[in-house]
């Protein structure tokens, strides 16, 4: 067979053109690595089933994991804490199984063991959630140290994480329950009065109307009662949005003025009516409007002349 | 009837015509209102702009629809084909005699009659605005109204960011119509002339 050149050019411009793509994919992938010895515990909590020999009845035996007590070891390998051991939070003793009895009532390893969230703490301490439940109330109800982790990349990614931290308990009855003898929140009739609510709740996180207001990046975690929740459109439609010191906080200090934008930041990934407006075309729309104006009142002044 | 009278605007193109207006008039207030929301003096509720903006866009799509079949089928969509051949020219002679021949007494270019309702200028404006910047207008303004089915991104822009800009466009040279077209209709023997045509649907032949 005969290949012509054009056919003999194609052939090789593709094969560099896929070459070029797996070096890419091969120069961008990332070695996740977490501690050899979680591999022992996620060899059942890693699944939803697990198996063990049981020495009395002398079978192997399958049982189903609770699945609150389920480990997602790939959500684990992308988290903050892959570098951890599972014993450096839990203790060594759930090494042996069955797991003691009593090692389920001893108290846990808690965030701030580690981290000092002083701010976040205080915040934290004047939020609904608190006032609700005390101290039984934790980090972990919202960030689970499994998986958490810091979205920068993407917005939609961002806002749609973020608001799975809110919708584990405030959409999922079971888990809603151990915390509170509420009935389940109805969170879409609770929220009918918003405009295009599906729109709003992907591109913007729940605590943008949901926390209170202050100058610091840690006051997100102030959570306002629902009634002080912001119900104003304008609070965010409009060109001073309180989006810029929450959201976009961070873009609006190094996006603010592409193209003569007002909140141009939020524009690379949404269109918010009344935030972005832009002040050439706002301009233009003046001058357009002032000249017709101008003819008019013209037109006007000579008719009353010419008649007299 | 005396002669110099002509029946030109039938019931129904009055009644869309003043439905057509009532609705243009708020879409505007609303549609501004939005477009430059502020906390502290609203023009209107944001909340209460948005629900006012969408019912009245649903009004207009239905009045469009009705004016567009019935144009069809009463044959009054004829006054708005343009005939390109000296068009220039035509537009160019109405536009001197609202300019200066008006205002000199000069006598009318163009002529009304039933088979040519509209003059040169008139008819540009009014097929610029009916059928391109009102179907512009309200083919986004259907998209805006449903934005979760808008294409997320087109190239590098949001696709509800591209949307608006086209709808905001639009409306806002539907205005600058409107507010032309209620200055020049005051153009005549006298200026109340014309509004007393669109309400009792007869032109006062001069």
């Amino acid at each position: 067979m005969k290949i012509v050149l054009p056919t003999k050019l194609i052939i090789i411009s593709l094969f560099l053109f896929s070459f070029h793509f797996i070096v890419q994919a091969q120069e961008n992938e990332e070695i996740l690595e977490m501690p050899e010895s979680n591999s022992t515990c996620l060899k059942c909590h890693g699944h939803k089933y697990y198996s063990f020999y049981n020495e009395n009845t002398e079978l192997t035996e399958r049982k189903l994991m609770n699945p609150y007590l389920v480990i997602d070891s790939i959500s684990y390998l992308h988290g903050e804490h892959s570098a951890l051991a599972c014993s450096d939070c839990h203790s060594e003793e759930y090494n042996t199984y069955p797991h003691n009895c009593e090692l389920k009532i001893e108290p846990k390893l808690t965030c701030v063991d580690c981290h000092a969230f002083e701010v976040i703490a205080s915040e934290v301490k004047k939020s609904v959630h608190m006032e609700a439940f005390g101290d039984v109330f934790n980090c972990e109800l919202c960030h689970d140290p499994h998986s958490n982790k810091l979205v920068k990349s993407d917005m939609a990614e961002l806002v749609q994480y973020n608001n799975n931290r809110c919708l584990n308990c405030h959409n999922d009855v079971d888990k809603y329950q151990i915390y509170t003898t509420h009935e389940n929140p109805q969170l879409i009739a609770t929220h009918d009065w918003l405009p295009n609510q599906a729109l709003h709740f992907s591109r913007v996180r729940c605590i943008e109307c949901h926390t209170a207001v202050t100058d610091t990046a840690d006051a997100v975690h102030h959570i306002v009662p629902k009634e002080q929740a912001v119900r104003n459109c304008v609070e965010c439609h409009s060109s001073n949005s309180s989006l810029r010191d929450k959201l976009y906080k961070h873009q609006s200090k190094e996006d603010r003025a592409e193209f003569n934008f007002y909140n141009s930041f939020i524009l690379n990934d949404a269109y918010m009516i009344g935030a972005n407006r832009n002040s050439y075309v706002n301009l233009i729309s003046l001058i357009i409007f002032g000249l017709t104006l101008s003819g008019i009142f013209l037109h006007t002044f000579l008719r009353i002349i010419k008649r007299k | 009837m005396s002669n110099n009278r002509l029946y030109l605007y039938p019931v129904w193109l009055r009644i869309w015509h003043v439905i057509n207006a009532i609705s243009i008039i708020l879409l505007g207030i609303t549609g501004i209102s939005m477009q430059f929301t502020n906390l502290e003096s609203p023009l209107i509720r944001f909340n209460s702009a948005v629900s006012l903006h969408n019912f009245i866009g649903v009004v207009i799509i239905i009045s469009y629809s009705f004016f567009f079949i019935a144009g069809i089928l009463t044959g009054n969509n004829k006054h708005y084909k343009l005939k390109l051949k000296g068009l220039i020219d035509r537009l160019y002679k109405q536009g001197k005699y609202y300019v200066f021949g008006y205002l000199k007494g000069e006598p009318k270019p163009f002529h009304i009659s039933e088979e040519e309702k509209f003059n040169p200028l008139q008819k540009v404006s009014y097929f610029g605005t009916m059928y391109l910047l009102v179907p512009v207008v309200i083919i986004t303004g259907v998209a805006l109204l449903f934005p979760e089915m808008i294409i997320e991104k087109f190239y590098d822009m949001s696709g509800i960011r591209l949307t608006t800009f086209f709808h905001s466009i639009a409306g806002f040279f539907i205005l600058i119509f409107l507010i032309i077209h209620l200055y020049v209709i005051t153009i005549g023997k006298h200026p109340l002339k014309n509004f007393k045509s669109i309400i009792t649907g007869y032109h006062e032949a001069e």
